[in-house]
């Protein structure tokens, strides 16, 4: 279960998120929606992590557990698992050599064993099968020259492998053509778990046809401003976000 | 004012009075003493060279040489097993070794038994004996005036001279290995002659190793000849001691059609200066001289080539890697000179760093100087922190910071490992630049 309180964020003395609260809790489906700049992002990034936020006020708990004070290789150890809106390119690194330095380094700080190469092999390959990701790719450089869709693609596999328990999809559906919007989102469906939870941030309706939520929260000006169920991406999809951007404290 | 600028400093007062002292006793018959008063002259001349010299700018060797230790003479036999007895991260190479101890070859812990179509000859002796290849040779791969190649050339005292037949392909790789085996400070100042007969292939590791803690000094020269159609590949390892002084100077002449890649990569030396001054004479030359520089603690290490495009359609290619951790500090100078005579050049120079710390600085210093119009050739540098949002992306992922850095890192560098064509040494220095990347992680760091 995630559980935000209260949370307020700057980064360089400009303020984004207003006193946000959230709760998502084991095997539930949260749909996030908001106007562009409302603070999507940058709570995906607070929640992974990044460095370069300064949280003013509230908390983060991951069962429990005050995430905010643990760096981002912790969080991602603990369960958390960041699709990236953006993701990057990281030349010379390859994405197998990745993909084996990032299992083994969360299995390591969970006081795991390592993974045989046999195994881990077969896993990266079955999982990849299921997306669609030619083993070629796997080769090549982690992300490098990879479209934008293959990017996106690529992310959820390294969610399938590292299978966390609290998932944040940010836009992953954009970029995305129809017949990879299904595969990507049978791909998230297959991981839908009573323990495992989902942040999905969309912009588009479309995505939550495919990835049904159980709820759907609406953020403007870094605060959650309604949550209902999934009816109410219907409604966003037909008045917009005008009303909403009022309603922000 | 009784505050007077010494004109000599310590170290060049003692340089200054050992050579008159020891001249008569340092190998060679009339026409090497002639050199060498020569070379002595220049120096007695200029001094050693300080950061009012341009090519000297970054790396004062008037400040930082804090003593001139005693030349170092030719090893007793307890020595030289002392010195047998250390590993080398190049040992897993099958290599055809020629080991020098504090710059005297010593062909009893050498590889016995030479490859067909390769001659050694001990430095040492050769230049007491007239040889031929002495008076051919030395001193002629590079006609630029250079401070460290006077004082090597005033006191050299060791070395080999190295000949491959033409047409002779090596199967394996000619080590010249140094070992200085040494409790108290010497200077090595051993010279190399590489003769490269037509055609002929060889792989030239160089490797240096000394004892920590000791302020051993070195001034090497090697000289490579590379004539027509030879391939070469020059690997140099500077892994000296954490208070050693390395510098090294690689001059290279090269006739047409050679292939030459040399990749020099630096790990411990306190104070290491890398030359390189190639000439390529012969047209149609392929020419790529490579650096990768892995620095901590308060290493300073300059990288400096002068490469003379001296005919036409020649290509030159040049990547060095500096990583630099805690107060080290990286310079990097590369000219390209380009002869009127030297159309169809293609000439391009990159120089990459990576500082991982705050107080780490990298001075960079790429020049062209063209004199041909129809040439195509660029340079470039760059410097910075490793990027965060990479960083952050890779720790998102579960990797601590320092494996998400040492992955970064170890593709950094990696750029220039993966131009080596021999396999077992690439994986040689992978390792070491893993090993490196790996220390980073533990809290005890050498000096
Ligand atoms: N480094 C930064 N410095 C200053 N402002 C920033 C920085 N990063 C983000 N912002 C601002 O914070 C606000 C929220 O950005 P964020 O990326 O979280 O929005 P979003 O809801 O994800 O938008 P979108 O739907 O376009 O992806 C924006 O106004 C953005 O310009
Ligand atoms: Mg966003």
């Amino acid at each position: 279960m995630l559980e935000i309180r209260n949370l307020h964020v700057s980064i360089e003395d400009k303020k984004i998120l207003n006193g946000l609260t959230l709760t998502v809790h084991d095997g539930e489906v949260a749909a996030i929606m908001g106007p562009n700049g409302s603070g999507k992002s940058t709570l995906s990034y607070v929640i992974a992590g990044k460095p370069d936020y300064e949280v003013l006020d509230g908390e983060i708990l991951l069962d429990g557990q005050n995430v905010l004070e643990l760096e981002a290789h912790e969080r991602a150890a603990a369960g958390l698992f960041l699709a990236f809106q953006y993701p990057l390119e990281i030349p010379g690194v390859a994405t197998m050599s990745f993909l084996k330095a990032a299992m083994n380094a969360q299995r390591k700080i969970r006081g795991e064993e390592e993974m045989a190469t046999a195994d881990f092999m077969k896993a990266v390959r079955a999982a990849a099968d299921g997306l669609g990701i030619p083993q070629d790719m796997l080769r090549r450089g982690l992300n490098v020259g990879f479209s934008g869709g293959e990017k996106k693609r690529m992310e959820i596999l390294q969610m399938a492998l590292l299978a966390p328990n609290f998932c944040i999809l940010d836009e992953t559906d954009s970029g995305l053509d129809i017949d990879a919007l299904k595969v990507v989102s049978e791909g998230v469906n297959a991981l839908r778990d009573p323990k495992r939870a989902f942040l999905v941030i969309t912009h588009y309706q479309r995505l939550l046809n495919y990835i049904v939520p159980d709820t759907v929260h609406v953020m403007a000006h870094g605060q959650v401003v309604k949550s209902g169920g999934k009816e109410l991406a219907l409604e966003l999809e037909a008045t917009g976000y005008a009303d909403y951007k009022t309603l922000a404290a | 004012m009784n505050d007077v600028t010494p004109i000599r400093t310590k170290v060049e007062n003692t340089l200054l009075s050992r050579f008159p002292q020891i001249k008569a006793a340092l190998p060679g018959d009339a026409s090497i003493r002639h050199l060498r008063d020569d070379a002595f002259a220049s120096f007695e001349q200029s001094g050693l060279p300080h950061r009012r010299i341009e090519a000297w700018h970054y790396t004062d060797l008037r400040s930082l040489l804090r003593d001139a230790p005693e030349l170092a003479v030719v090893p007793p036999s307890h020595v030289i097993q002392r010195a047998a007895e250390h590993a080398s991260p190049l040992d897993p190479v099958p290599a055809t070794r020629l080991v020098m101890v504090n710059g005297f070859y010593d062909a009893n812990i050498s590889t016995f038994g030479l490859p067909a179509g390769v001659t050694v000859k001990d430095m040492h002796s050769a230049l007491g004996q007239s040889e031929p290849l002495v008076a051919s040779h030395l001193g002629a791969a590079t006609t630029t005036p250079d401070p460290l190649i006077a004082l090597n050339t005033a006191f050299m005292n060791g070395g080999v001279i190295v000949t491959v037949a033409p047409h002779t392909k090596l199967d394996l790789p000619l080590e010249l290995r140094f070992i200085t085996e040494t409790v108290d400070a010497i200077a090595t100042t051993p010279r190399v002659l590489v003769i490269v007969g037509e055609g002929a292939d060889v792989t030239l590791l160089e490797s240096h190793q000394g004892p920590d803690g000791v302020a051993y000094q070195t001034n090497a020269v090697v000289e490579i000849f590379g004539a027509a159609q030879s391939r070469i590949e020059h690997l140099r390892l500077s892994a000296g001691g954490n208070y050693a002084v390395d510098l090294s100077t690689l001059a290279v002449n090269l006739q047409q059609e050679a292939v030459f890649h040399s990749l020099n990569c630096v790990t411990t030396p306190g104070l290491a200066r890398h030359q390189v001054f190639a000439t390529l004479q012969g047209e149609g030359i392929a020419f790529d001289v490579d650096g990768v520089s892995l620095l901590s603690g308060t290493q300073h290490v300059d990288t400096t080539l002068a490469i003379d495009h001296a005919s036409p359609g020649c290509t030159s290619r040049e990547l060095f890697k500096t990583v630099l951790d805690a107060q080290s500090t990286g310079v990097f100078q590369g000219r390209i000179m380009v002869k009127q005579i030297a159309q169809q050049t293609d000439g391009k120079m990159m120089s990459q760093a990576v500082l991982l710390s705050d107080e780490a600085r990298m001075n960079n210093k790429p020049e062209l100087e063209i004199f041909a119009d129809d040439v195509v050739c660029g340079h470039g540098a760059t410097c910075g922190a490793l990027d965060d949002d990479l960083l952050f992306y890779l720790m998102a992922r579960g990797l601590p910071r320092l494996e998400a850095e040492a992955l970064m890192l170890a593709a950094f560098v990696g750029e220039a490992f993966e131009k080596i064509h021999h396999d077992g040494v690439r994986e040689v220095f992978e390792a070491i630049a893993g090993t490196w990347l790996k220390s980073r992680s533990t809290p005890t760091k050498q000096a």
